[in-house]
């Protein structure tokens, strides 16, 4: 029962991020997960300097903002530069993370517990419920009130990513496909593009809060480009996308946690780490042997 | 240069399926349209004709605000276009989208329901039974099963075609539709074209094969940037016209069917 509560959060974190990847990676925008979770160190820096504390609150405000600063910016660029939205985000990422790094060092903020080790991996491990003996803690409030805060959070936000893409998926799917077309019915391509974008961003922020961005940056592209081999049809390859988060996401969770045990080493590896881990080779697996690889060959055209 | 619109008639805006005023486009410091002003006859079939770069795809684009011009009015059944989407269909060039997305071919035509469906209205079996009719009208009814990354390029045309069909509209607007496609999907396309102006409703093709624009079309719009002329097939497809347009670049003998002047 302990590790319940970190299990759910990883799980909650990968499928949160899973499902707008797949439209970013049928978009070709799967980078913009790696380019969130380096743009919103500016913005947790800040947080913490704007209130002197490591709380997640104003780290989280801080983070939200950066990457919404962020999204303006690779759209100001791309649209003022005429340049592809991946130079923009290359532009933009690097810039920000570096503005982070500067601000880090140059202010008071380096000698506190904010550091790359935290940034990267979370502190999956450290979230259990230490009320959650028993299957009965789940019937008792005062237990059930000392869960930890990231559990409701990363709920709430895969809550808000699931309606997101359940009510908008028509348009999304018509958006992907042929803007142009979808442009012609009326549709607000653009605003949909940013939402999406803002839904990601969410994702990311919430995900990198409890788990790290390793987590966020593999599970934004692995289960959707690995669901995309299984399947040819758009509605299949987002529920194969969320079935590959959460598998990686309970496997890499208990391998990191029993699997140095049983190999005979004393020490757990990081949750995080293997998760993504796990991910990873689940998309090597599906380009192997997945039964949709094929891309479309030059003698079919014509 | 000159605004010419040769045996225009008295049409006024309000019957148009689609009237333009004053469309300026711009994607850097160039203009690639300028100042159009042309209003379409409805029931008939009008081709769009230039040459490369002569803003002929922009034109629609800009006339439907897929993007935005720099200034102009469109309006469409005298309304402004905005107001009419309902009534109007488009099929954009079938490279401009990656046909390697997950769906099947049944997937993209019921996208041209998506006005009857909205966001969350149950798909039923009518709506099922119109997309493949639509599928039928096209010739490609066996293949509402088929992921759209197999179909060859004349096949994925005849899906954007059926996909337009689905809209069920009066105003047909469509970019290059036989650009890269095979005799018989030429054939097919045209055939539907055909039909649809049988039933009276209005088709406007951005066309540039010069050979073929007096067997398929009623009309010609030439445009180089700036409008040349407008009017039937036999008094705007002439070679002075079309040397305007093209600026010289053009040999008589690509003229094809043009009226020998």
């Amino acid at each position: 029962m302990l590790s319940l509560s970190p299990l759910l959060i990883g799980i909650a974190a990968a499928v949160a991020c899973a499902l707008p990847g797949n439209f970013l990676l049928l978009r070709r925008q799967a980078l913009i997960g790696d380019a969130i979770s380096h743009v919103v160190l500016p913005g947790i820096v800040a947080g913490f300097l704007l209130t002197g504390m490591v709380a997640t609150l104003p780290m989280m405000l801080g983070a939200a903002a950066a990457a919404l600063v962020s999204v303006a910016l690779i759209e100001t660029i791309r649209r003022l530069g005429r340049i592809e939205p991946g130079a923009a985000m290359g532009v933009v990422f690097t810039a920000m993370f570096a503005a982070g790094v500067l601000l880090l060092e140059q202010s008071a903020a380096s000698g506190v517990h904010l550091d790359v080790q935290h940034a990267l991996y979370g502190n999956l491990e450290s979230l259990i419920w230490l009320d959650g003996y028993g299957w009965g803690a789940l019937a008792d409030p005062a237990a059930l009130s000392t869960l930890p805060p990231e559990l409701l959070r990363m709920g709430a936000v895969l809550l808000c990513v699931l309606l997101f893409i359940a009510v908008l998926w028509r348009p999304l799917a018509l958006a992907t496909f042929d803007e142009g077309f979808a442009r012609s019915m009326g549709l607000n391509t653009g605003l949909l593009g940013l939402a999406l974008v803002a839904m990601a961003a969410l994702s990311a922020v919430a995900a990198f809060d409890a788990v790290g961005s390793i987590i966020v940056i593999a599970m934004f592209i692995c289960p959707p480009a690995s669901a995309r081999l299984m399947t040819d049809r758009l509605g299949r390859q987002v529920a194969w996308s969320v079935l590959f988060a959460t598998f990686s996401a309970v496997l890499g969770y208990s391998l990191a946690g029993y699997g140095p045990i049983w190999l005979g080493f004393a020490n757990a590896v990081s949750a995080a780490g293997m998760i993504a881990t796990v991910s990873g080779l689940i998309l090597g697996l599906a380009a192997l042997f997945g039964p949709c690889r094929h891309r479309r060959s030059g003698a079919m055209s014509g | 240069m000159s605004l010419e619109l040769v045996g225009r008639t008295q049409a006024p805006d309000t019957d148009s399926p689609l009237a333009i005023h004053g469309l300026t486009v711009s994607y850097g410091e160039k203009p690639a349209v300028f100042s159009v002003d042309v209003v379409f006859l409805p029931a008939q079939m009008t081709a769009i004709v230039g040459p490369n770069g002569a803003g002929k795809s922009t034109l629609l684009k800009a006339a439907l605000g897929i993007i935005r011009p720099l200034s102009g009015q469109v309006s469409s059944y005298g309304r402004p276009l905005g107001e009419m989407r309902a009534r109007i269909a488009y099929v954009p060039q079938r490279a401009s989208v990656d046909w390697d997305f997950p769906a099947r071919v049944l997937d993209v035509v019921m996208m041209g329901l998506y006005r009857d469906v909205g966001l969350l209205r149950r798909i039923k079996g009518h709506h099922r039974a119109r997309a493949m009719a639509c599928l039928e009208r096209v010739g490609m009814e066996g293949f509402a099963h088929r992921q759209i990354g197999q179909l060859s390029g004349g096949q994925q045309q005849r899906v954007f075609l059926a996909r337009a069909l689905a809209q069920e509209a009066d105003l047909y607007l469509l970019d290059e539709p036989f650009a890269g496609v095979d005799a018989a999907t030429e054939k097919a396309i045209i055939g539907v074209l055909h039909g649809l102006r049988a039933e009276g409703k209005t088709v406007i093709a951005v066309h540039h094969d010069l050979a073929t624009v007096t067997d398929y079309f009623d009309r010609v719009f030439l445009i180089n940037t700036t409008a040349i002329a407008e009017g039937p097939v036999a008094d705007v497809f002439t070679p002075d016209y079309l040397q305007a347009a093209y600026g010289g670049r053009l040999a008589l003998a690509q003229m094809g069917g043009a009226a020998a002047g």
